[in-house]
């Protein structure tokens, strides 16, 4: 096997050759991402439930995440000197199981197992699959695991990045905040936190259940760095996450869309948590061929 | 007359023994949440700065951000109260820890009615049913301080998630020079064929002073330090069961989900027999902590009258 490739940070409209790892131009994380999405749908539909809305809201981030900005080697995932995600909003595993299977980790052939009796791929996350760094499903973990991971890569001199994505709605755990005063504390830098910023959580729109803003100036507060970005353009989400390497803890609010890419998914509670049925799952694959 | 025995805490030997393990084990590091001074880590805090980790009381980023460093190879030893370190972060442990078996150690003190003056809130009496209730953690309580000493330095060379128990008040040493303890391996203090007294934590010495009270009154009783609740030892709770075919429980816990409900579930499947437990039946209030154990019955004496209840209920 070819030895890895320590990648310089990618520019976003760059082309770069790597082994291992399958970076792409924003051309072709367009095309990623608009396969993802197909993959998603199909995912859920076949299991009959799961979370539609922020696996589509989410798609983008992880594309240009995985693609585009980690150094990882998914045919070693235990590799000491990957980068680290944590996915926190863990309901949201049919977008992440979609990336992971693209960027190597297990074949395509796996994403039917999905909510099935012993397959490999759990309802939320399970670190059980190849790529999957924590245990999910109940909110609020992630930053603090993903803290963890940071604190260890100064503890053992390695400059490996990590990154959590959370939910929006998330942001409403007190766990968010105590990790998020902690990180700040401690001073980790290698440490980014991602909020896919949907604006719709399990019940109803966030802004109806609890208050979120101003979300930005409540990161500024507790000590984060912060940018902003549409966190379905792949190109801004590679800024973001560029502008974060630069030194963090850095809490990047990606805006993004529930639902993204099918008309009647988007901006619709209804599909936060709920499989599409026959005309709904052929109707969501039209508009997203 | 019960028999004179020095006393230790056995939180400041688990200070004490962390600190030994600094170089043995370079992976170790300490998690506190501003009780480091009662917990005895702000040894480790002073001697080992970058190894140590203050959050403040903050015990579910605690217990998450552990998780984290487990995952990434580091051996995190997390202290608190044990009020404080089960019942608040019992997600984190259930879904972050005990889920995916990672290798983190909770070291919680000030457990127990021992903390008397402190109150009902302070009083930890639910922290063993919490704990035995993660299927993937090694649940251990040990009786004095010798017991600690060897029980920590287990633990951090065994993988997978443990808690471990200590109270505040010094303890009472049992055992003497040469006990080597052993993860899920029962001690038997005492032989004794007409009845099994199965104690655990501060219990096991007024055990062993029942034991010999009975022994004036021609009563035969096996003690038992049940130290490792999960996995318990069910070969020596079965053979206890069979071999005196009484048994007594002891223990500074609520009745429920701690050593009693534990030895009953073992009997019950395996060698039925009568068994009487000597538990906290309920909440208790403040008052200094020999008062409370007097008052409910955690004493020799209430071990004692337990012994006499069941012989009489054995067949």
């Amino acid at each position: 096997m070819s030895a890895r490739i320590i990648i310089p940070f990618y520019t976003a409209g760059d082309v770069l050759a790597v082994v291992n790892q399958p970076l792409q131009t924003v051309e072709e994380m367009r095309a990623t991402s608009l396969q993802l999405r197909r993959d998603s749908l199909e995912m859920i539909y076949g299991a009959g439930s799961g979370h539609p809305g922020g696996s589509l809201s989410e798609i983008d981030i992880l594309v240009a995440l995985y693609f585009g900005v980690m150094r990882y080697d998914a045919e070693d995932p235990a590799w000491p000197d990957r980068d680290r995600f944590v996915l926190s909003k863990g309901h949201a595993s049919p977008g992440f199981y979609t990336t992971l299977s693209m960027a190597g980790y297990f074949g395509r052939e796996e994403l039917s197992s999905y909510r099935k009796t012993d397959g490999l791929l759990q309802g939320h996350a399970h670190p059980m699959t190849p790529g999957v760094e924590m245990n999910s499903g109940s909110l609020g973990m992630g930053l603090s695991f993903a803290l963890g991971h940071a604190l260890a890569a100064r503890l053992d001199g390695k400059d490996y990045r990590v990154f959590a994505l959370l939910g929006d709605g998330e942001c409403q755990e007190g766990e968010v905040w105590e990790a998020a005063m902690s990180a700040a504390h401690h001073r980790a830098t290698n440490l980014t936190a991602i909020v896919d910023r949907n604006r719709i959580q399990n019940d109803r729109f966030t802004d109806e259940v609890m208050t979120l803003e101003p979300l930005a100036d409540r990161w500024r507060d507790f000590g984060w760095n912060v940018v902003t970005c549409n966190g379905h353009e792949h190109a801004e989400v590679l800024r973001a996450l560029q502008t974060a390497a630069e030194g963090g803890p850095t809490a990047i609010i990606a805006n993004t869309v529930k639902g993204k890419g099918v008309s009647f998914m988007e901006n619709n509670p209804a599909f936060h948590g709920r499989a599409p049925n026959a005309e709904e799952y052929e109707a969501a694959l039209k508009e997203l061929a | 007359m019960a028999t004179q025995r020095a006393s230790a805490a056995t939180r400041e030997t688990y200070g004490r023994t962390l600190l030994t393990m600094a170089d043995e084990h370079p992976d170790i590091v300490v998690l506190g949440g501003d009780l480091n001074v009662s917990t005895f880590v702000h040894l480790w805090r002073d001697q080992y700065p970058e190894r140590f980790f203050d959050f403040g009381p903050a015990e579910q980023n605690i217990v998450g951000v552990a998780a984290g460093l487990a995952a990434a190879g580091k051996v995190p030893f997390v202290s608190t109260f044990s009020v404080f370190g089960t019942g608040r972060p019992y997600d984190q442990l259930r879904v972050l820890v005990s889920q995916p078996s990672l290798n983190v150690k909770l070291v919680c003190t000030h457990a127990g009615i021992l903390t008397g003056e402190d109150g009902m809130s302070a009083h930890g009496i639910e922290d063993l049913s919490l704990m035995c209730a993660l299927p993937s953690f090694t649940v251990i309580t040990p009786a004095d301080a010798p017991e600690t000493e060897q029980a920590v330095r287990a633990i951090a060379s065994t993988r997978g998630p443990v808690y471990v128990r200590l109270p505040r008040a010094a303890t009472q040493i049992v055992h003497e020079n040469g006990y080597e303890f052993e993860i899920g391996a029962a001690d038997v203090l005492r032989p004794g064929g007409d009845v099994c007294i199965i104690a655990m934590g501060s219990l096991v010495a007024p055990a062993l002073d029942a034991a010999d009270s009975l022994a004036g009154q021609g009563i035969d009783a096996r003690v038992v330090n049940l130290h490792t609740l999960a996995p318990a030892d069910e070969a020596a709770i079965i053979a206890a069961a069979r071999e005196t075919g009484a048994i007594v429980t002891a223990e500074e816990h609520y009745v429920h989900g701690g050593l009693g409900s534990v030895v009953a579930g073992v009997v019950a499947r395996n060698q039925p027999a009568p068994i009487e437990m000597v538990a906290l039946h309920g909440y208790t209030s403040s008052g200094p902590a020999n008062e409370l154990m007097e008052k409910n019955g955690l004493t020799s004496a209430g071990v004692e009258a337990a012994v006499q209840r069941v012989l009489k209920r054995k067949g």
